[in-house]
């Protein structure tokens, strides 16, 4: 495939792949208002960089398997009353940040361009990154569909849907590990201080079109794959990093969204 | 309220054919060493509606997540009746209008229902034509009417309410109070449901168990009115409502206004 020896399509494709797969996984971190435990996962991030470094794997399983540790740790610390929810995300966010920046400025032997982790690389993706993404993004998509029902019925109520039946705790663990292979896939596109933004700009955008909570993800991943082809153009013509402006193209979008006359929220 | 009380004793006639749904024998819940409920034993049969009352903190809510199996007790036992189905409806649920969930959504969130399944089961609540509305526009009192429509889908045995009256507005809440006894008398399903009002709910309820993290008294609403630990428990804080409440069972009125005597 000629299209993917150029970095810039192969960062489009990827970016198109990531935002299809952020817009129905986004949709349950907005209304579940989890889009602080994303980000304390995505920050993570970066030690699953420097893991990724030093056990010589891909960085995106390094990623993963960081993220998933920190969500599991996140997971039983909810379950504990003795810290308030938002301290103990504060905490392992920024303490992970900093692990990662440590670990990765010890590794003398590596060179690694922070920034480009940081707020995302055009010229990262590699053609192995896309079969990634599209590898794990087609599982992500195929799981989340088959959980999209116990998901949503815990989203409207955790507790009538543990009475009627759903097995809540597994269903949320899964989640998670959802969250945190997403975040693993589009952190190269993205970087790792702004994936979660992907989850959340482009579904609030569809939120004003949206009348079932289908069409608000189907809206998402359209409004999100259209920011990554306008952040990544812009990107390529005036020299600026990815994935700030993939950011700002979500959030014209979500400005335009707003702004359009229409009736109320229906 | 003379009518509430025909409905009970009509049903008093038809207590023979009370099966046990629910029971329980000395449950206990511990949080490390406080202990949250003790020694609780409480029987819901069918078509009796049983009301849990206590002050905020009393552990009712707990009371109920643990005969849902929500929570795990400590010790003690519970007894469902096999396969017992429920009707649950949780303390106020809060949908944020950033969730675009219409009511017939809702309602098959965790069940397959057919289009007309819905509708009957809205229509019996008094909410059929909400059945498109978004769930964030609805008022506290339609909301429950279409939660309790929902728990009906499941053809309940027993209906868990908790709260059910929160949110709604005064009117409403006699309102409200007066369908359930009416759910509960056409699908013959017991009603085990919490409560921190007072004067209302003992009008609409068979039984009365007061809550203090163990049980202070239980029995009719007449007998538990005049418990000397229910009043201790009420007494203070809330004199007004027991105020209504005692001028309710002190006589009862004819239609025209005037008194008559109380038969009791």
């Amino acid at each position: 495939m000629m299209i993917l020896d150029d970095f810039f399509w192969r960062a489009v494709f990827a970016g198109m792949g990531v935002a299809l797969v952020a817009g129905p996984l986004g949709c349950f971190v907005v209304w579940r208002r989890m889009s602080y435990l994303g980000d304390t996962m995505a920050h993570s991030a970066l030690l699953g960089v420097a893991l990724g470094f030093f056990l010589e794997v891909n960085l995106m399983l390094g990623v993963f398997v960081i993220a998933v540790l920190v969500a599991m740790l996140l997971f039983f610390f909810q379950r504990q009353k003795q810290l308030a929810n938002d301290a103990v995300l504060g905490t392992l966010s920024h303490a992970s940040l900093a692990m990662g920046v440590l670990l990765i400025s010890l590794m003398v032997w590596v060179r690694i361009d922070l920034m480009g982790y940081l707020f995302g690389d055009i010229l990262a993706v590699s053609l192995v990154d896309l079969y990634w993404i599209y590898g794990g993004g087609f599982l992500i998509l195929l799981i989340l569909f088959r959980l999209w029902r116990p998901l949503l019925a815990i989203t409207f109520d955790n507790d009538l849907a543990q009475a009627e039946g759903v097995p809540v705790v597994r269903v949320e663990l899964i989640f998670m590990l959802l969250i945190a292979a997403v975040i693993a896939l589009s952190m190269k596109i993205i970087g790792i201080l702004l994936v979660t933004s992907l989850l959340i700009i482009p579904v609030s955008a569809a939120r004003r079109f949206s009348r079932t909570p289908e069409q608000m993800a189907l809206g998402g991943a359209l409004i999100g794959m259209a920011s990554v082809g306008l952040g990544l153009g812009a990107s390529l013509q005036i020299d600026t990093p990815s994935g700030p402006s993939i950011v700002i193209a979500a959030v014209l979008f979500f400005f335009a969204a707003n702004l359009l006359p229409m009736r109320k929220l229906q | 309220m003379s009518s509430a009380r025909e409905t009970t004793s009509e049903f008093s006639q038809t207590e023979e054919k009370k099966q046990i749904l629910l029971q329980t024998q000395n449950l206990s819940l511990l949080a490390g060493e406080r202990e949250l409920l003790s020694n609780i034993s409480l029987t819901v049969s069918t078509g009796e509606i049983v009301t849990v009352i206590g002050p905020n903190g009393a552990g009712k809510t707990t009371l109920l997540r643990v005969l849902l199996g929500l929570i795990a007790p400590s010790s003690g036992s519970i007894f469902k009746k096999p396969k017992l189905r429920i009707g649950y409806l949780p303390q106020k649920i809060t949908v944020d209008p950033i969730l675009p969930l219409s009511v017939s959504r809702i309602m098959r969130l965790t069940g397959n229902y057919s289009n007309r399944q819905i509708s009957n089961a809205l229509e019996e609540t008094g909410v059929g034509s909400l059945k498109n509305k978004p769930v964030f526009q609805l008022s506290g009192g339609e909301f429950q009417r279409v939660m309790l429509a929902r728990a009906l889908l499941r053809s309940p045995e027993l209906l868990v309410l908790d709260e059910p009256v929160q949110s709604v507005d005064y009117m409403g809440e006699s309102e409200l109070y007066k369908l359930i006894g009416n759910l509960r008398k056409s699908h013959g399903c017991g009603v085990l449901m919490v409560s921190h009002d007072l004067h209302v709910v003992m009008a609409s309820t068979d039984r009365v168990v007061c809550l203090n993290q163990h049980i202070c008294c239980e029995g009719q609403p007449e007998d538990v009115s005049r418990h000397p630990e229910y009043l201790r428990l009420f007494g203070l804080d809330t004199g007004s409502a027991l105020a209504v409440y005692s001028h309710h069972h002190d006589h009862t009125h004819h239609i025209s206004g005037t008194m008559k005597e109380d038969e009791q």
